[in-house]
């Protein structure tokens, strides 16, 4: 039989929880492993609010296993380590993202790409190395791995940079791998949310040129203004998309909805590479003839591997990149949720977990 | 009123010339009388030995892709014997042998042009169904001369047999082509080929001389010791077969898809591994099914490729004169072409029609 949440692990622990496909979320107590040789327990201060974390909290996906504790934008401090631990000490600033467990020993793993492992755990609704569910970090505390726990930069805000442990990996690691550093090369961003902005940030510190591509104008002053994009291209006005055919490196897409694929591969010219980081439910309409034509590509990208993770987080300290956000208490994370839902943020909520979540 | 009147195609230049047209989508072709211009300071003349049977003739022969104007002159893997040359002509004598591939012509000024990628040049112009520089149509190798600018013009090695060598200056370049870009000609590798026809049969041998090991994916069984015994690939899945396709998932570092038919993309992407590229070099007209996750879930990509520049084309001559590649051809007289056509709709042709121009083109 299995057992209760609170009673599977020595370490109680305490979140807010979805049940079940509605996504609201309430109080769950739970419970973490007792602190492993090689583990490091982190005390949970912020965590970011992901967009993945609204989708399987309502199972949009279609393989949530309730209840969950989504969260994998984590910063905290440590607590403790195990006795095999030598990069962590009690008090250090660290971060945890999308990961907590990986096989070590596959092709992936060993060339640091632990996000390709084929049997990779999730930080949350997973299934973990001794058969127990993984809990995310709207909770007050989270044992993991030393190999997956990542240093913190001292002057890196806690706050503002806790989305940088999803959203700015799953932007960064793409754009390394796919050549997008190259200054003066032009870079679209398509859709300016969590993932978009930051986008725009990383693409100005490379050196790009950075065109914002959205779907409404309303984005347009922020994206210049606060952000720094060079300029912004609106997807409704037939004239300003014509202008721009062929005029772009690179696009990272990360519209997360279902959204047509060609006026996109039209904007790139000849060998210009379309990334796509959201993740739409459903299969989109991929039309051949303009890869063909202009040796263009569709490449995927799924967050990034620890090191590159900390390689990330030490860059955006050097160049004080960090994300936009709200603020939000625990108990408004339903509120936040419904206006996720309707991208009303600008441009991601970070609960504050370390004043706010508290016990009833 | 001023009227332009049309030349017709015998008189729109000063050298006659003779081929087989197609003159609507019915796609039947038959004789025709038409004209190439005098041999310019920077031309190659030619007389056409032979000229393979691109699928991409079929389709535009039945203006399958919309764009066909007739009559029409199929034909872009034309070799023969210079006959003339230029005064201003560097690279080419009388008697040497040469061919010829998908373009004659570029705008020579674009970004495209100046990196020798004259085949992603806006203003390309094809060697058939296109308009010219001079405001006339090309007409293609289906005939008895051609006149060309020398850029355009690819040395053909002397120990390549021209029937056998010239489905290379479209179905091999158009194989090499992104072989090479997109790193998938390195030894140890191993690549799938989806489909066994004109471009798939010399995927298999390119591969193979660049030391790769080479799946052929198709969805005919009876293909498969062909493969094995005959190409040299290493092995074979059938790609209706579902066994088939889950013991292979994960194994490829890249898919060259040769079939230009809607089918779907996933199981291919499933056969990639982390980092793999499924490289279209077919185009089927309709959109294709992505799902997003597979994509994402190993980092892979979906990317196409079109023929290829003049200095890639002609690199891809002398390595198949290196390590002997040729087509696999079945070598056909002039009035067997719509019969062949036929077949090439059936896919029935070990791989590759070629027409014996020389010899079985004739003026009536």
């Amino acid at each position: 039989m299995a057992k209760n949440p609170e009673e599977e692990h020595p370490v109680k622990a305490f979140g807010w929880a979805a049940r079940d496909s509605s996504g609201v979320l309430s109080p769950f107590h739970f419970s973490r492993r007792e602190n492993g040789d090689d583990d490091v327990t982190v005390k949970i201060f912020y965590c970011g609010v992901c967009h993945s974390d609204l989708h399987v909290a309502k199972n949009e996906w279609g393989f949530t296993n309730y209840p969950i504790v989504p969260g994998h934008e984590i910063v905290g401090i440590v607590t403790k380590v195990g006795k095999q631990v030598q990069k962590f000490r009690v008090g250090d600033k660290v971060g945890v993202g999308v990961l907590v467990g990986s096989c070590k020993s596959c092709e992936g793993c060993q060339q640091d790409l632990e996000n390709y492992c084929p049997q990779l755990v999730f930080t949350y609704n997973s299934i973990d190395c001794d058969g127990t569910k993984t809990y995310g970090g709207y909770s007050d505390v989270i044992v993991v791995h030393q190999r997956y726990v990542l240093r913190f930069p001292d002057n890196l805000p806690s706050d503002a940079g806790a989305p940088l442990l999803c959203a700015g990996i799953t932007v960064y690691s793409p754009m390394k791998y796919y050549g997008m550093t190259e200054p003066g090369k032009h870079l679209g961003v398509a859709g300016l949310g969590g993932l978009g902005h930051v986008a725009v940030k990383f693409g100005k510190a490379f050196g790009l040129k950075v065109t914002v591509i959205s779907g409404s104008q309303s984005k347009e002053v922020e994206a210049i203004n606060r952000l720094g994009a060079d300029s912004f291209l609106v997807t409704s006005d037939p004239a300003k998309m014509k202008a721009a055919i062929g005029t772009m490196d690179f696009i990272i897409d990360t519209i997360s909805a279902v959204h047509p694929l060609l006026p996109l591969l039209s904007l790139l010219r000849l060998n210009g590479k379309l990334v796509t980081v959201g993740l739409p439910n459903k299969p989109l309409e991929l039309p051949i003839f303009p890869l063909v034509l202009g040796r263009k590509l569709i490449g995927g990208s799924d967050a990034g591997g620890m090191k590159e993770t900390q390689e990330m987080l030490d860059f955006c300290a050097k160049n004080n990149i960090t994300a936009d956000i709200e603020l939000i208490k625990m108990d408004e994370i339903n509120k936040a949720m419904e206006r996720l839902a309707k991208s009303d943020v600008r441009y991601r909520f970070v609960i504050d977990v370390g004043n706010s979540l508290s016990h009833p | 009123m001023t009227s332009i009147i049309k030349k017709s195609p015998e008189e729109q230049h000063r050298q006659k010339a003779f081929g087989w047209a197609a003159r609507d989508a019915s796609g039947v072709l038959s004789p025709f009388k038409f004209s190439r211009r005098a041999t310019g300071d920077e031309d190659v003349t030619f007389k056409v030995l032979y000229c393979g049977i691109c699928h991409s003739d079929l389709h535009n022969i039945k203006n399958e892709w919309g764009s066909s104007t007739y009559p029409l002159v199929p034909g872009h893997e034309i070799v023969g014997i210079v006959t003339e040359v230029g005064s201003k002509v560097q690279k080419f004598k009388v008697g040497d042998r040469v061919g010829v591939g998908c373009l004659v012509g570029a705008c020579h000024s674009c970004d495209s042009c100046s990196q020798h990628l004259e085949n992603y040049c806006p203003k390309m112009v094809l060697t058939y169904k296109s308009i010219d520089y001079d405001g006339n149509t090309t007409y293609g190798g289906y005939s008895d001369i051609m006149v060309v600018n020398e850029h355009y013009a690819i040395h053909f090695p002397e120990n390549l047999p021209l029937d056998a060598g010239a489905p290379l200056l479209c179905a091999g370049i158009t194989v090499y082509s992104p072989l090479k870009y997109y790193g998938l000609d390195k030894p140890g590798l191993h690549i799938g080929v989806v489909g066994l026809g004109g471009l798939g049969h010399v995927a298999v041998k390119f591969a193979k001389a660049f030391g790769v090991k080479v799946t052929v994916i198709s969805t005919s069984p009876a293909k498969m010791s062909e493969a094995i015994q005959h190409l040299g690939a290493d092995a074979f899945l059938v790609s209706r077969d579902p066994e088939q396709l889950q013991g292979a998932m994960g194994t490829m570092d890249g898919i060259i898809d040769t079939v230009s038919a809607f089918h779907p993309l996933m199981p291919l992407i499933g056969l990639l591994k982390s980092d793999g590229k499924l490289v279209m070099v077919g185009a089927p007209e309709k959109p294709l099914e992505l799902a997003v996750f597979p994509l994402l879930a190993g980092r892979k990509t979906v990317a196409g490729s079109m023929i290829g520049g003049l200095k890639e084309t002609q690199e891809m001559i002398d390595f198949a004169g290196k390590h002997n590649i040729t087509a696999d051809v079945e070598v056909i007289p002039m009035d067997y072409v719509n019969t062949a056509m036929e077949r090439l709709v059936k896919a029935d042709v070990r791989y590759r029609f070629v027409i014996d121009i020389a010899n079985t083109l004739r003026a009536d």
